[in-house]
């Protein structure tokens, strides 16, 4: 990947795709496809545009959803998008984007937070993440290198997706033997 | 000084605790450490006190499960449990579809290690089971025993991973 010429996402919309997304069915754990590390994806093909654009209308019609990952929807690949707009604990916000082959490249500031996730629909867990967070990709489409800069609750979003595109899940990440819980209140 | 461990599950009810650690306390028995939790609609309870005879406790808390619905044990122990050696502090988390035998396969490979489980929970919900323990491995153990573990969870077909605990302290 060569490095990025700026920091953020350079006006990006998921308009920019040009395809209407899709609703996928989203699939839940035990489900082999959420542990399986995604391969890197080449973001200009026409199948990884289609799925980003899927990715985002799935993500957009579901209740109390800040991130979607290919996986989720069956497909082993590093791909996800990401958007925590009008959420109460998100500090800098990016809106909706959706990155390909993303990797953290800093990660400082570690805090513990509960998280939950459509794809294990009935626990929630207390994981520990970085709160200040350097990550680099490419944008599906043009497969313009970015480098995005952000932190809290965005921050949190983007390490719990690209754990999916690794095959992990929230539960591989949990704090300890009680830090497991069922969930209390759906979205 | 009588140390006692006692264990009491039933149908989950209000008043369980405030039941058993009235008779505790009306009996002069210091409860330390315990844990209580409710398991798919059964409460349980697990602890250790001091104080009274093993038997003045027994029959203390025979009424409360008269009824059939509680049932309560209680044994004398050595006091603080014996020795344990304490080892480097991992997490090892394992889900997958349920299925028999996944508790047993990997504690094993701990305990074949010579690896402690010091506190474990598992769930099902719905065809996900998830198991997390708090482990303690003998020093420079771990990148083996994680090999072992990702061996045995394959064989399950179940993910597994073993993470070094937080031990960040204020």
């Amino acid at each position: 990947m060569t490095a990025p010429e700026y920091a953020g996402l350079g006006g990006w919309t998921p308009e920019k795709l040009g395809v209407p997304g899709e609703v996928r069915p989203v699939v839940a754990a035990p489900e082999p496809v959420l542990s399986r590390p995604g391969p890197e994806v080449d973001p200009t093909s026409p199948e990884v545009v289609r799925l980003a654009a899927d990715l985002v209308a799935t993500m957009r019609v579901s209740p109390g959803c800040v991130g979607l990952a290919a996986p989720q929807v069956g497909v082993s690949a590093q791909v996800f998008a990401v958007d925590v707009t009008g959420h109460p604990k998100a500090v800098t916000v990016h809106g909706t984007f959706v990155l390909c082959n993303a990797r953290v490249v800093e990660a400082t500031r570690w805090k513990a937070g509960r998280e939950g996730c459509m794809s294990v629909p009935d626990l929630t867990g207390d994981v520990k993440r970085a709160s200040r967070l350097v990550v680099e990709g490419a944008l599906p489409g043009s497969g313009e290198p970015v480098r995005l800069v952000t932190d809290g609750f965005e921050a949190r979003a983007l390490q719990h997706e690209i754990d999916h595109c690794a095959g992990l899940l929230f539960l591989d990440r949990v704090a300890g033997a009680h830090a497991v819980y069922q969930r209390q209140v759906y979205l | 000084m009588n140390e006692l461990a006692i264990t009491v599950i039933g149908r989950d009810r209000p008043g369980i605790v405030a039941d058993v650690a009235e008779v505790l306390a009306r009996l002069g028995a210091n409860l330390t450490d315990s844990t209580m939790t409710r398991l798919r609609g059964h409460f349980a309870m697990t602890l250790i006190c001091v104080g009274p005879a093993a038997a003045d406790v027994e029959a203390a808390l025979a009424p409360l499960a008269a009824d059939g619905h509680l049932l309560a044990t209680v044994r004398a122990v050595t006091p603080d449990g014996g020795s344990t050696t304490a080892g480097e502090p991992y997490v090892l988390a394992v889900h997958g579809a349920d299925r028999m035998g996944i508790v047993a396969a990997m504690t094993r490979v701990l305990a074949d290690a010579g690896g402690n489980v010091t506190d474990l929970s598992t769930r099902l919900t719905g065809s996900l089971y998830v198991v997390v323990a708090e482990v303690e491995l003998p020093s420079g153990s771990a990148d083996e025993v994680a090999g072992r573990l990702t061996r045995a969870a394959a064989e399950l077909g179940v993910g597994v991973s073993l993470r070094p605990a937080d031990t960040d302290l204020l």
